[in-house]
C-alpha cells in the first residue's frame, strides 16, 4: 500500500534555531504512527509544517502523491488533512453541535440563496449537517449535552468534541496533538480503543503523545524526535530497545529526572 | 458505539426541563420564534396609532437604521471584523440611487440593480486590501476609507459637491398609488427592511453564518476546517455593503435631498453602538438596539438641550451593566435522544 503521507526531510528554523531538523517519515491508511520526543523536540512545529501553519523553510510534504509544502492551511485542510490542537482550539462561544459542524465545511450543499430562502435543497442539507455531528459525537462516546456551548463542557468532554470535528472532516489523515494531555486513567483506555477504531474507518493516524504507555500500546510505528532531528524510526519494540532513544529520555548520566514513561515532561 | 442508556435520559429529562420564575417568562418571551413576526405586525400598524408626518418621518428613519444595523451586525456581528467606516456603504448606496435616478429621471426602484452592483463593488474595493488584516488595524484603515468615501463625495461634481444632490424623484408610481406619499413608503420601507432583516438572520444559521462565526471565534481554527478566512470574511464584508445599499436607496428616497453631511463618522458609530448595545450577533437583539438608538432622542426630546447627556448616560450604564449588550445570541439549540438520532441517521441512510 502506497503512503498517505510522506513528509521528507522537513526542516524549519526560527531565526538561526533548526525547530525541526530532516524529519521523515511516512504513514499509510489504517497505520497509527506515533511522534514522541522530550519538549521542545519540534513535534508540534512539525505538525505545524504540514498543516500549513508554519511555511517549512526546507524539505517536502506529501499526501497521495500531490505536494502540499508550504500551501495555506485551508488548501491543506482540503486535500486532505485534518487535525487536533494541543491547545483545544474550539468555538467556545457555539454549540456542541456547531463545533462539529465545523469540520463538515467541506461538504458544501447550498449557497446563500438557499439559506436566505430556505429552499428544500437547504433543509436537507442542514438536515445532513446535524445528523452527522450527532453520529460522529456518538462515534467518540460523548455523551453530554450537545445544544449548549462549548464552554459549559469539562475538558474531557471538549476533547472529544474536538476529535469528533477533526473526524467529521473524513480526511485521509488525522493529525492527533497530544489527545492524551489532562486525561484520567479511563478516559485514556477510552481513548486508546477510539484511536484504534478511527483506524479502522481507513484513516491514517499521526498522533504526538508524551504518554509512553499509551504510545507503546497503540501505534504501530514510532517516530522519535529531539532537538529537532529524528533519532529514530522503528515499531515500539525496536524504539524502546534504540540506545538514542534511551540517552534523550533519560539522560546519559542522572537518570532520577525523568520516569521512563515520560511524565514528567507534561 | 458505547452510549450508556442512563446517562442518555438523564441529560434528555435535563434538557426538556422548563425553566421557571419571572426570568425563565421572560426569555421564553423572547426567545418565542413568532417574536420577530409580532414586531413586524407592530410595525405595521404603527400608523393607525399615530400618524403625524413627524411620526411617520422618524419611524421611516428608524426603520431604515435597522437595516444598516442589520447589515454591520453581518460584519461586526457574526464575522467580528470591526468596521468604523460603514457609513461608507449607505453613501454609495444613496449616491447611486440619487445620481441615476436623478440623470435619466427614474424612479428610485430601478436604480436598485446598480444601487446593488456598485456596493458590491465598493465592497470589494474597500474590503480585498483591508481584510488582510487583524482587529485593530482593520478598524482604523475601515475608518479611514469613511471618511475618503464623504469627502470624496464632498469634492466631485457629479456628486453635487457640498451641497449634495436634490431633487431626487420618487420611488415608484403605479397609476393613482404614489410610493412617495408618507404612510405608503413607511409600509414599503418596513416591508423591505423586515425582508432584509430575515434574509440576513437566515444567513446567520447557515453553512456560511457559521463560518462567519467560526473566523470570529477562532480564525486558526476555521483555517484547520478547511475555511478559506479571507474569502469568507470577504463575503461578510459585501453582504454588509449591499445591506448598507438598499438602506442608502430608501435614505435617498426617502429624504429626496442627499448631502456628504449625511455620512459623517457620527453616524458609523451610531450604527455600531446599535450593533453592541442590541447584542452583537442577535439579529433580534441588534433590531431592538438600531429602535433603541434611533428613537431614544425623539423620546428624550422633552428633555430639550439635555436629551444628548442623557442618551450618553443611558448608554454607559447598559454598558456597564450589560457589556454583552440587550440581548446576546443564546447559543443554544435543542438536544436529540438517542433513539431520534437513530431514526433520523436511518432516515438519511448514514447507518454505517
Amino acid at each position: 500500500m502506497s503512503a498517505v503521507l510522506e513528509v521528507r526531510d522537513l526542516e524549519i528554523s526560527f531565526g538561526g534555531v533548526k525547530a525541526v531538523d530532516g524529519l521523515t517519515f511516512s504513514a499509510k491508511a489504517k497505520e497509527i504512527i506515533a511522534v514522541i520526543g522530550p519538549n521542545g523536540a519540534g513535534k508540534t512545529s512539525a505538525f505545524n509544517c504540514i498543516t500549513g501553519f508554519y511555511k517549512p523553510t526546507g524539505g517536502s510534504v506529501t499526501l497521495n502523491g500531490v505536494d502540499i509544502t508550504g500551501r495555506r492551511p485551508a488548501d491543506i485542510a482540503h486535500e486532505g488533512v485534518s487535525r487536533t490542537f494541543q491547545n483545544l482550539r474550539l468555538f467556545h462561544d457555539m454549540t456542541v453541535l456547531d463545533n462539529v459542524r465545523a469540520g463538515m465545511h467541506l461538504y458544501g450543499g447550498q449557497n446563500f440563496l438557499d439559506a436566505i430562502f430556505h429552499t428544500p435543497r437547504f433543509k436537507r442539507s442542514e438536515a445532513r449537517y446535524t445528523e452527522e455531528a450527532h453520529y460522529w459525537l456518538d462515534f467518540v462516546g460523548y455523551r453530554g449535552r450537545r445544544g449548549v456551548p462549548i464552554r459549559n463542557l469539562s475538558y474531557g468532554q471538549q476533547k472529544q468534541v474536538e476529535i469528533s470535528r477533526a473526524l467529521a472532516r473524513k480526511s485521509e489523515l488525522l493529525l492527533l496533538d497530544e489527545p492524551a494531555a489532562g486525561l484520567n486513567h479511563s478516559e485514556k483506555q477510552s481513548l486508546l480503543e477510539l484511536v484504534r477504531r478511527i483506524r479502522d474507518l481507513g484513516t491514517a493516524v499521526v498522533l504526538i503523545e508524551h504518554d509512553m504507555g499509551l504510545v507503546m500500546e497503540v501505534s504501530e510505528r514510532i517516530v522519535v524526535m529531539n532537538f529537532g532531528k529524528e533519532i529514530a524510526d522503528g515499531t515500539p519494540a525496536e524504539v524502546k530497545a534504540n540506545p538514542a532513544v534511551i540517552e534523550a529520555y533519560l539522560g546519559k548520566d542522572d537518570d532520577e529526572e525523568v520516569t521512563a514513561n515520560g511524565d514528567a515532561g507534561v | 458505539m458505547t452510549i450508556d442508556n442512563s446517562t442518555e435520559s438523564i441529560h434528555t429529562v435535563e434538557a426538556t426541563a422548563k425553566k421557571k420564575g419571572f426570568g425563565g417568562w421572560l426569555s421564553s418571551i423572547f426567545e418565542n420564534k413568532y417574536i420577530g413576526l409580532v414586531a413586524l405586525v407592530i410595525a405595521l400598524l404603527m400608523p393607525f396609532l399615530i400618524a403625524t408626518p413627524y411620526a411617520l418621518n422618524i419611524m421611516t428613519t428608524a426603520a431604515i437604521f435597522v437595516v444598516l444595523a442589520a447589515g454591520l451586525n453581518i460584519v461586526v456581528g457574526y464575522c467580528g471584523l470591526l468596521d468604523l467606516g460603514y457609513i461608507a456603504f449607505l453613501a454609495v448606496g444613496a449616491y447611486t440611487a440619487g445620481i441615476i435616478a436623478k440623470a435619466f429621471e427614474l424612479p428610485v426602484l430601478f436604480t436598485l440593480p446598480a444601487v446593488v452592483i456598485m456596493c458590491i463593488l465598493a465592497g470589494l474595493i474597500i474590503g480585498a486590501p483591508t481584510l488582510r488584516l487583524r482587529s485593530d488595524y482593520l478598524a482604523i484603515v475601515t475608518l479611514g476609507f469613511g471618511e475618503i468615501t464623504r469627502i470624496t463625495a464632498n469634492n466631485l461634481t457629479i456628486t453635487g459637491g457640498p451641497s449634495g444632490i436634490f431633487g431626487i424623484p420618487g420611488f415608484l408610481v403605479i397609476g393613482d398609488i404614489d410610493f412617495q406619499n408618507p404612510v405608503i413608503f413607511y409600509y414599503l420601507t418596513v416591508i423591505i427592511v423586515a425582508g432584509l432583516v430575515l434574509a440576513a438572520a437566515r444567513l446567520g444559521k447557515s453553512r456560511l453564518g457559521r463560518a462567519w462565526k467560526f473566523v470570529k471565534e477562532d480564525e486558526d481554527a476555521a483555517e484547520a476546517m478547511g475555511i478559506h478566512t479571507y474569502k469568507v470574511k470577504l463575503m461578510a464584508y459585501i453582504f454588509g455593503a449591499v445591506w448598507g445599499g438598499f438602506g442608502g436607496m430608501l435614505f435617498a428616497s426617502h429624504l429626496t435631498a442627499i448631502s456628504p453631511m449625511s455620512f459623517v463618522f457620527l453616524q458609523s458609530a451610531l450604527v455600531l453602538m446599535a450593533v453592541v448595545l442590541g447584542g452583537m450577533g442577535n439579529m433580534k437583539g441588534v433590531v431592538l438596539g438600531a429602535l433603541a438608538i434611533s428613537l431614544l432622542p425623539e423620546f428624550l426630546r422633552d428633555f430639550s438641550a439635555y436629551r444628548y447627556l442623557l442618551f450618553g448616560i443611558l448608554l454607559v450604564v447598559v454598558m456597564v451593566f450589560r457589556p454583552q449588550g440587550f440581548w446576546p445570541p443564546r447559543g443554544a439549540e435543542a438536544e436529540r435522544s438517542k433513539a431520534e438520532r437513530e431514526a433520523a441517521a436511518f432516515a438519511n441512510g448514514l447507518k454505517k
